[in-house]
């Protein structure tokens, strides 16, 4: 089975206070730290476990992004992926989702696809649009907000998360699966893994490569526009104090003057 | 002329889903607003819309979407916005109207914006408010020409409903493409919790990373369930494997809006603020104090949480006895 698996470098969620810039409004995304995003570590978890339990597999980690996302595409290969395609061209920066799932899919479309991988969201942007605009380039079904997943046969059994349970969905191969946050718990890479991770094929291509017109993506090919930027509307600043060991009852005291208790 | 605004509304036990009503209500204020029904329970479903600001009511009642995910959906969709182009489609962001707009999006090359709270037409320019982290806000818009699609923030809008009024029903007649029956729902599993839901409930107690480990988290159930209110949880802990996907409160997990919101161990991310920020008031434990969550604390306290919360679960108590 190849499975593929679609990451991203994002800014530390953990470290940085994400900003846009007020000139060119996107993310800020120099000079703060760079990781793999943590739900693709999952994600990549996820199709490496499904690789040990059916064996005879393969999973290649796809990105789209600057030369450096290649650190984060290390630690997918780190962690056990097998190989990595690296889409990287400055006529991409600004893509908006659709700009992106149409670069991904285009890479996809030149491979023997089984399986794709997505996490639902990614931890800097969030709109989670990305991997239905894959399936629909690539005319896939999608299972998605996937919690659990098994193959059976020539089809994907996954289930689901609902606001109020899970559904069972299934659909038959291929097709783009997305592995909801925190659903496989994330492979730690081990030394030989890092070591091993630098011998693994590294593939780099450019739009040229892909054959995609540079007005398809970028900045040019985002259907939205930013008017404007603005700061928000701060919340009255609220009253905030030090532990001096009596915080429990100022809480108390709070909660009682707003007749919370 | 006033411009067209579509907006899917979904089913849910048979009614239409409150997050639609929401929308629908929102696309009534910005202009004509039609709605699009599909699925076994269709026909009822539409004949009430008129009351929450439908015109016009698009329905095609077949159970095929309620059995098949996603695609049937998006080809019937598809079809009406060739025929139609109105000026903007309005969906609530939950789970099966986001795999249905990334498609649609996908298909027509139409735009797309995310998480947006407020819409408001300047002329024929659309406005939308999109926050980004604590610090700004967006306004986007899309080119002239095309229909856009906007997937707003849950409970970014109140539900407006006018007895009586009556919508227009067109019934639709899609050709079905088998092709498309391929995502196949095989069943539905509601897991009950103890307690209030998080949606409902108007106390919520949440904890994040600053509990250190998963044992500590019974500290923030034990001071929910104090204050008689449900227990949520960042991304973060649920990412680490601490508690289920249904505790997560944020952009992608739930919107919660509670009277009371008491953060412990939050730093506040901005996919944490995103599903909080609209709570009554907010208090915050936590022990840095630049963390960003105080920002939007009504109370906060700049100390340790594992220490503090025991203390304030017994102080409740003390208080509620009296």
């Amino acid at each position: 089975m190849k499975m593929y698996v679609c990451i991203k470098q994002i800014p530390d969620p953990n470290t940085v206070v994400s900003k846009l810039d007020p000139n060119t409004k996107r993310l800020v995304r120099s000079g703060v730290s760079l990781v793999l995003d943590p739900g693709d570590e999952s994600t990549i978890s996820a199709a490496i476990k499904i690789r040990e339990t059916i064996g005879d597999s393969e999973v290649t980690v796809v990105s789209m992004g600057p030369v450096n996302a290649q650190e984060a595409m290390r630690r997918a290969l780190a962690m056990g992926a097998d190989r990595a395609i690296l889409v990287t061209d400055p006529a991409l920066e600004g893509s908006d989702a659709l700009g992106t799932a149409r670069v991904l899919a285009a890479v996809l479309k030149k491979e023997a696809v089984d399986l794709v991988f997505c996490s639902t969201e990614s931890t800097d942007g969030y709109t989670g649009m990305v991997p239905g605009g894959i399936a629909e380039f690539l005319g896939l079904p999608q299972l998605t907000f996937a919690r659990e997943i098994t193959i059976e046969g020539q089809k994907a059994v996954i289930k689901r998360v609902t606001t109020t349970g899970y559904q069972t969905v299934e659909s038959p191969l291929p097709a783009v699966v997305t592995i909801a946050s925190g659903s496989f718990e994330a492979i730690y890479p081990t030394m030989k893994g890092i070591m091993g991770a630098k011998k693994k094929p590294f593939t780099q291509l450019s739009l040229a490569d892909l054959g995609i017109e540079a007005s398809q993506v970028g900045e040019a090919g985002a259907r939205e526009r930013v008017l404007a930027l603005g700061t928000v509307e701060a919340r009255a600043a609220g009253q905030v104090i030090k532990d001096e060991g009596n915080s429990a009852q100022a809480i108390a005291d709070f909660l009682q003057r707003y007749q919370l208790l | 002329m006033s411009n067209t605004i579509w907006v899917l509304v979904e089913v849910e036990n048979g009614q239409p889903a409150r997050s639609s009503l929401e929308v629908l209500g929102k696309a009534a204020q910005l202009g004509r607003a039609e709605a699009i029904v599909l699925g076994s329970h269709a026909s009822e479903v539409a004949s009430t819309l008129g009351e929450y600001g439908a015109s016009k009511v698009y329905v095609h009642a077949d159970a095929v979407y309620d059995t098949y995910l996603t695609l049937p959906a998006v080809d019937t969709i598809s079809d009406l916005l060739q025929q139609l182009q109105p000026a903007l489609f309005l969906l609530a962001t939950t789970y099966d109207l986001r795999d249905i707009a990334a498609r649609l999006n996908a298909r027509h090359n139409m735009g797309l914006i995310t998480d947006a709270t407020d819409l408001q037409f300047d002329g024929d320019t659309l406005q939308a408010t999109v926050p980004w982290g604590g610090e700004n806000v967006v306004t986007a818009t899309f080119p002239k020409q095309g229909t856009g699609i906007v997937l707003t923030r849950p409970k970014a809008f109140g539900v407006e409903r006018q007895e009586g009024n009556t919508a227009e029903i067109e019934t639709l007649s899609p050709s079905l493409n088998t092709e498309s029956q391929k995502i196949k729902i095989i069943d539905h599993v509601v897991v009950q919790s103890e307690g209030p839901a998080l949606e409902d409930a108007s106390v919520i107690v949440s904890g994040g990373r600053g509990l250190g480990k998963a044992e500590n988290f019974h500290l923030v159930e034990e001071l929910a369930t104090a204050l008689g209110g449900a227990a949520g949880a960042t991304r973060a802990i649920v990412d680490a494997g601490w508690l289920p996907y249904s505790y997560q409160i944020g952009q992608t997990g739930k919107t919660v809006k509670p009277t009371l919101y008491i953060a412990c161990g939050i730093s506040g991310a901005i996919q944490h603020l995103a599903g909080m920020k609209g709570s009554k008031y907010i208090v915050a434990i936590n022990r840095d104090e630049h963390a960003p969550i105080f920002s939007v604390a009504d109370f906060g306290v700049v100390g340790d949480t594992l220490t503090i919360l025991p203390q304030l679960t017994e102080e409740v108590k003390r208080r509620k006895a009296q």
